[in-house]
């Protein structure tokens, strides 16, 4: 037994409802960040908060009240467990109940929390240190930030579930800027464990790129065809991922919705390219929680009925076709299809055996982005979406980068952009730019996009 | 009325001092020349209301405690969640251990700018806790206000929710500052959206305030009855609308939307941390540079901000910020130049500006203060120019009300916003509204456009809680107060011909 998992015990022994979930997540992180060549900030925490969510059932219906707090000691969890269950007794009939799932023991409950710490970050503070001193020298300026989270989460019902899993979370950002400001050069990685980030190979590769912004060019706004890297990819495809609620497109709310109101586009070729969009446990090598993991219920994306469940991976798209929008377990039940869940990971790949130096060096004219900013939706319906290029808009000329180009506001749907992408490169590791926060690991292809539109110039570098 | 009495009394039954005490002494004893500790209980309730039905419940509590300290002129910080003296010494020990190892990688040692100590308690002004009100009164005011927009003409769906939060704070610091206080916000929202031509939306314009569940329950500040009764013709003639024609385009800006363009493009310039760098790999940089400061004209010479942590209501007020500066009021700009930035005391210091004006804020105890935005408002006319005086002087153009969708740059020059309502003003009058429609400008163009701003009367405080800044990021609430003002042709785009191939 670990001392969080006595507690569990103690607390579900405690709680009156008919049911109750008790979701403990342990996290340690550290964090280092720098600017203009020089450590700014660092911090090292930890925190352990539980969800308690009680269940009072009714006949056919169930009302759940759910309480969250932080738990340093036995007593604050049975605090949540009878706040909860006194929540229970107010709330309002669900509409997303179920029965709770079949209950299922993970063989490492009794298992402590896996915990990170600042020396995580060892190799990298040295690489840093060598990377600082070659900036100042060439009078450059460095920017960035790493961060190492590892969350321990138990999961347990007073129906007989005991799960675990630990989702480690780790990325890094460096940031190269002429002194002037306005040339820069951006690189990213996600990690698990920092073991394979390698801050010289990092500072190498940003170093390359600045130096590709030696020459700029400045062109007005317009359509451009256009490479978006991966990273860029992957922020426009996780907006299109988070959109996916299957509720939603039944009721006309999405850019998933059908012609007729109570239909999706589910079925629907909606990229020429062979395209598959995938998440789940493992999917593309990546961490995902191998089960549903519900604080509160979200209409149409989540449910806490559905905590304990266990999570496959899905095809939401295959061979360019829309293959399945997201469902709760009482939705999929409602609307005849399947329970799927999105986990905190995305895979999009179209089996692309081209780089994306080839696609480069294959482009006679054309802009090859760096990373996407400001990401907001414009349309709903559409999944208009405007935001801007930063840190490397490249002109591409006879398969050469000629020089750095201004960067542009963009207005784009990501679904119009896989129905006009014409070329896809291998789909490999990357880290976003806009979404890092909150999400971490994909693997994407490079697109090429004959005609991106550039909507207005932004004076911004 | 005594703020001490308003304190949450589960938050001062912690045994606050004598945390503060060991934690303090022992990172005198190691040798800190600086050392604060913040602990702080934040409670957050959400709940939101689809078709009628509640679909989405959370109450959590975040508590813990953060020491950091400056340590031969660097910086650490540690944070946990244990309420122990040696819990919180245990902080100032790993504190210290982090200043070691970013000392190594620092290229200056930090000094804080000087300021009195302060010793006190400080609670936001509100009624009745929204927390303490009972959940089937709470709910049965959210599904009236829900009920009352569904059964309008061409409302397919609603969606009613309000976020909660009572935050309490405790600060002690070695200087001998000790302080208390309690701010209490709430922001609800209501929102009807119609298919029957493609996916039509209309939501109330109120803002998050920092009031308790009056401002929801008996109109206290914004009349809610009034709004959703007329969201359903709103919407219904939004669905019905023509598209509007892109170009430039004259604009009568309500303060409903105008609060967002100042956010994004005055108050975020200003802040002193991105003007110079700190934030450049995330947030962003700031056109207005440091070098800039007294001579940038940032708009026409009727433009005058301020920053301030003293507006009643206002989501950044407070007593004192969390390095303990006391709340002030500052100019950004003044007759159309930029005059000040926001500060807090390491970069006062570090820039030989003096005092700081006190815009250090941390949105949990896990997390280090940054520099954050205090109130940023644009000031009214000293007149009482209407906002049919602003719209009589259109000959051909729109007239905006409330937020929706925005984006700008990294640097905070080009931006672009669209709306709840666009309404089409020809020779003086609103003639009804039209779809489709964004603004985009760059800052000083934008602000370089503005022939006039309404009196007093058309002033309102608007605001956000979620602002987000920082990596790890942290969200801060704040509130923009503004009137409606007069700008002369703004570039309009149409959002469908943006989306077109």
């Amino acid at each position: 037994m670990t001392e969080v998992t006595t507690w569990i015990d103690q607390a579900l022994a405690a709680a009156s409802s008919d049911e109750c979930i008790i979701i403990v997540n342990d996290t340690t992180e550290a964090n280092l960040r720098w600017a203009v060549n020089s450590l700014t900030t660092n911090g090292q925490m930890h925190h352990r908060t539980a969800t308690v969510i009680a269940i009072r059932r009714e006949a056919d219906a169930a009302h759940a009240g759910m309480v969250s707090g932080p738990v340093a000691a036995a007593s604050d969890l049975l605090a949540l467990v009878e706040q909860a269950g006194a929540a229970a007794q107010d709330a309002p009939a669900s509409d997303d109940a179920s029965p709770l799932p079949d209950p299922i023991v993970d063989p490492d409950y009794e298992t402590d929390a896996d915990a990170t710490s600042i020396e995580v970050f060892g190799p990298l503070a040295q690489a840093l240190g060598r990377a600082f001193a070659d900036a100042r020298e060439k009078g450059h300026e460095l920017f960035g930030f790493a961060e190492h989270h590892s969350t321990t989460v138990w999961l347990a019902t007073s129906t007989g579930a005991r799960r675990r899993t630990v989702q480690p979370m780790g990325r890094i950002e460096l940031n190269a800027k002429h002194a002037d400001r306005i040339g820069s050069a951006w690189v990213g990685a996600a990690t698990v464990d920092f073991v394979d980030v390698d801050g010289d190979a990092l500072y190498a590769e940003v170093s390359e790129r600045l130096r590709w912004c030696e020459t700029r060019i400045e062109l007005p706004a317009g359509r451009y065809e256009t490479i978006l890297p991966p990273s860029a990819v992957a922020d426009l495809m996780i907006y299109a991922y988070w959109t996916m609620n299957g509720r939603d497109a039944e009721e006309g709310r999405n850019v998933y919705a059908g012609k007729e109101r109570g239909t999706t586009r589910v079925g629907e070729t909606l990229s020429s390219l062979p395209l598959r969009v995938t998440s789940g446990p493992g999917a593309g090598g990546l961490p995902g929680s191998p089960f549903v993991v519900a604080p509160a219920s979200e209409a149409g994306m989540q449910s806490v009925f559905d905590n304990g469940a266990p999570v496959a991976q899905v095809d939401w798209m295959s061979d360019g076709v829309l293959r399945q929008l997201v469902y709760p377990r009482s939705g999929a039940r409602a609307s005849g299809t399947d329970f799927a869940y999105p986990t905190q990971n995305l895979v999009v790949d179209a089996e692309s055996a081209t780089s994306m130096a080839d696609m480069v060096a294959g482009t006679k004219r054309g802009l090859l982005l760096t990373t996407l900013w400001y990401i907001r939706e414009v349309d709903t319906e559409s999944l208009l979406v405007t935001g801007l290029t930063r840190d490397g808009v490249y002109l591409v000329e006879d398969g050469q980068v000629v020089g750095m180009v201004n960067n542009f506001r963009f207005n784009e749907s990501p679904i119009d952009l896989l129905k006009r992408a014409t070329e896809a490169s291998t789909a490999v590791p990357n880290l976003c730019r806009e979404w890092n926060d909150w999400f971490t690991y994909t693997v994407t292809p490079a697109l090429r996009i004959p005609d991106f539109n550039m909507s207005t110039v932004s004076k911004a570098y | 009325m005594v703020d001490s009495d308003r304190l949450d009394p589960r938050f001062t039954a912690l045994p606050l001092d004598s945390l503060a005490d060991a934690a303090l002494a022992r990172a005198s004893a190691l040798g800190a020349s600086h050392a604060d500790v913040r602990i702080e209980r934040i409670r957050n309730g959400i709940r939101v209301l689809r078709d009628g039905r509640l679909e989405t419940t959370t109450d959590g509590t975040d508590l813990g405690i953060g020491v950091r300290v400056i340590h031969e002129g660097a910086w650490g910080f540690a944070a946990g969640i244990t309420l122990t003296t040696d819990a919180a010494a245990a902080l100032a020990d790993q504190a210290v251990a982090a200043a070691k190892v970013s000392r190594v990688l620092s290229d200056r040692p930090v000094v804080l700018a000087p300021e009195p100590v302060h010793v006190g308690d400080w609670v936001s002004s509100f009624r009745t806790n929204p927390f303490e009100v009972s959940e089937s009164d709470r709910l049965g005011r959210l599904t009236e206000l829900s009920d009352v927009v569904a059964k309008g003409d061409g409302v397919d769906h609603v969606t009613v929710m309000v976020e909660m939060v009572d935050e309490s704070k405790f600060y002690a610091d070695l200087a001998g500052s000790r302080t208390r206080q309690r701010r209490v916000r709430i922001h609800p929202s209501v929102e009807a959206v119609n298919v029957a031509r493609g996916y039509s939306s209309m939501r109330s314009c109120n803002p998050p305030v920092a009031r308790g569940w009056e401002y929801v329950a008996d109109n206290d500040g914004w009349d809610f009855d009034a709004e959703v009764a007329q969201i359903p013709g709103w919407l219904a003639e939004n669905v019905a609308a023509p598209s509007v024609t892109a170009g430039p385009t004259d604009l009568v800006i309500a303060p409903t939307n105008l609060w967002l363009t100042i956010h994004e493009s005055v108050a975020h310039a200003t802040e002193l941390d991105r003007a110079l760098g700190y934030e450049a790999a995330y947030a962003g940089t700031s056109f207005a540079t440091i070098d800039k400061l007294g001579s940038l004209k940032y708009g026409t010479d009727i433009m005058n901000v301020t920053g301030d942590r003293v507006t009643d209501h206002g989501l950044a007020s407070v007593g004192w910020d969390d390095e303990c500066v006391a709340a002030q009021t500052f100019d950004i700009v003044r007759d159309g130049t930029l005059v000040g930035y926001q500060l807090n005391r390491q970069m006062a210091h570090e820039q030989g500006l003096g005092r700081s004006n006190g815009c250090a804020y941390a949105d949990s105890p896990g997390h280090i203060p940054l520099q954050r935005m205090p109130n940023v408002s644009l000031h009214p006319a000293a007149d009482d120019t209407s906002v049919d005086d602003l719209i009589g002087r259109v000959e051909n153009g729109l007239f905006i009300e409330g937020d929706k969708s925005w984006s700008i740059d990294m640097q905070r020059y080009n931006f672009q916003f669209t709306g709840q309502r666009f309404w089409s003003i020809k020779d003086g009058a609103i003639t009804g509204q039209v779809r489709d429609a964004a603004y985009q400008a760059t800052t000083t163009e934008f602000w370089g456009s503005m022939e006039a701003v309404g009196g007093r009367g058309t002033y309102k405080l608007m605001g956000a809680l979620n602002c987000g800044k920082g990596q790890p990021g942290q969200s801060a609430p704040v509130s923009h107060g503004a009137p409606a003002a007069l700008f002369r042709g703004i570039n309009v785009l149409n959002t469908e011909a943006e989306g077109g191939n």
